[in-house]
């Protein structure tokens, strides 16, 4: 059991995979304008994630070494367009809005490099949850994104008025930078500044 | 058998096709009848939102029951009652030779380069009355092609509702387009003058209030010029004699009144 905290938990902050790795860069970027679609991102690439770990893990004693990538990357295409199509029935609008971005996951360098170095050579238990806690370390990134994004580009949280925008009769007056996406660029590099601040490990040595 | 033979890996592969082309398959096909609902629900919530006629707690189905849709050949404006609802799509016909036409580059100032032949049009009637005609207009922006639902009153000249409803303009400046505060502001505008001239325009700034014009004037959006200037530009178009110019004439000559 110990083994699967530590899979699970250790990519949010120890080895977060946007912070310390600085992968799945470009999804952050554009999906973040918005906690909806933070939220929709988040929860697809939670169950992309897992289950291709799973997936993968399960049938990795009979992968041939030389089709082992197309294998994966077969499997997470699949279980990516099963997520886009249930978008499309399920949540329209939010899918509408995340336009390419949920078709991108299967580009995403973070469930490639977790099905090609985790598992290929682990459990299926333990695979399931290494993916889980690297989407939720993905996670963790988008919400905190998203939450500066939208509350300081547009006023709004989860579309709900907190500082009324002068667009609308209020005093505040939005941020435009906030509401493109090169300003995910600053936030994450804030958080991984200060999350290098607290965990020392994480810094880079000069050679 | 061993994992790195021929036969291994043709039979691994095949499996694995097979297994995940059924799962997305289902997915597809189960999921479909769902997602085209969506489609047909956005279209019909986006022309009740430029018409006004969104109520809260009414389903849209039962809202969109009070509107007429009708077909209008653009050439000559009158109605063409040989087209069929259920088959016919404007943005596909627009794609077909037989149904488009390339629109001359000196005419295409919504610079959209071919239009649909016969273009649907959502009339509202109240009591037996034509209260509102709303037309689809759509034009390019800065990025891109921006897509609304325009709704004018019975005199043909009047702005009832704007609707943008799909664009990819810059979130939070031209993007704002779809904000429904600015898109009030083009409420009871007038697009035509006394003598009849298409005169309806998107000022940079503010809009004088005192200024006799006024009536055909909305600010603009900040930072958003060239947004700005495609709205324009692609009211121009279809309100002119190569859209619904021709069809939207025969409301006016009922009378033109700029009271």
């Amino acid at each position: 059991m110990a083994k699967v905290t530590e899979v699970l938990f250790e990519p949010i902050f120890k080895n977060n995979p946007i912070a310390l790795q600085i992968l799945g860069i470009c999804s952050a970027l554009a999906v973040t304008g918005k906690m909806d679609t933070v939220i929709a991102m988040s929860l697809a690439l939670v169950f992309v994630n897992s289950l291709s770990n799973l997936s993968v893990s399960l049938i990795r004693k009979h992968v041939p070494t030389n089709i082992r990538i197309i294998v994966q990357m077969t499997i997470i295409a699949s279980l990516v367009i099963i997520v886009d199509q249930a978008l499309k029935a399920y949540a329209y609008d939010i899918s509408r809005r995340l336009s390419v971005y949920v078709g991108l996951i299967i580009t995403n360098c973070i469930v490639m490099g977790r099905a090609e170095a985790f598992a290929m050579k682990n459990g299926p238990v333990l695979s399931f949850f290494d993916g889980l806690g690297n989407a939720l370390g993905y996670a963790l990134i988008l919400v905190s994104v998203g939450t500066f994004r939208e509350i300081l580009g547009t006023g709004k949280f989860l579309g709900y008025n907190i500082l009324t925008p002068t667009t609308e009769g209020g005093w505040y007056v939005t941020n435009g930078l906030l509401v493109l996406p090169p300003s995910a660029f600053f936030l994450i590099g804030f958080f991984i500044w200060a999350l290098r601040t607290w965990k020392k490990d994480q810094i880079e040595e000069d050679n | 058998m061993a994992n790195e033979t021929i036969g291994k890996t043709i039979t691994v592969a095949v499996l694995l096709c097979f297994v995940c082309s059924v799962l997305v398959s289902t997915a597809a096909v189960k999921l479909r009848p769902r997602q085209e609902r969506n489609k047909a629900l956005f279209t019909k919530t986006n022309i009740l939102k430029a018409g006004g006629l969104l109520e809260e707690g009414k389903s849209i189905d039962a809202l969109f029951e009070n509107i007429e849709v009708k077909y209008v050949n653009l050439e000559t404006g009158e109605y063409d009652d040989s087209v069929d609802p259920a088959t016919y799509d404007a943005r596909e016909a627009v794609t077909k030779p037989d149904l488009s036409r390339a629109i001359p580059a000196e005419d295409d100032i919504a610079n959209i380069k071919r239009m649909v032949k016969t273009a649907e049009v959502y009339l509202v009637n109240k009591d037996g009355e034509l209260e509102t005609i709303i037309i689809p207009v759509y034009g390019k922006g800065l990025w891109s092609t921006m897509y609304a639902f325009l709704a004018i009153e019975k005199d043909g000249n009047t702005v009832k509702g704007y609707s943008f409803y799909d664009h990819g303009e810059t979130p939070g400046l031209g993007g704002e387009i779809d904000n429904p505060v600015w898109q009030a502001k083009w409420e009871g505008k007038k697009l035509f003058n006394q003598e009849g001239a298409l005169s309806i325009t998107v000022l940079k700034g503010e809009v004088n209030k005192d200024r006799p014009e006024a009536i055909h004037q909305v600010d603009g959006l900040a930072g958003a010029t060239l947004t700005n200037n495609g709205v324009r530009n692609l009211m121009h178009f279809w309100l002119g004699d190569n859209g619904f110019g021709k069809y939207l004439r025969k409301f006016r000559n009922q009378g033109v009144d700029n009271g």
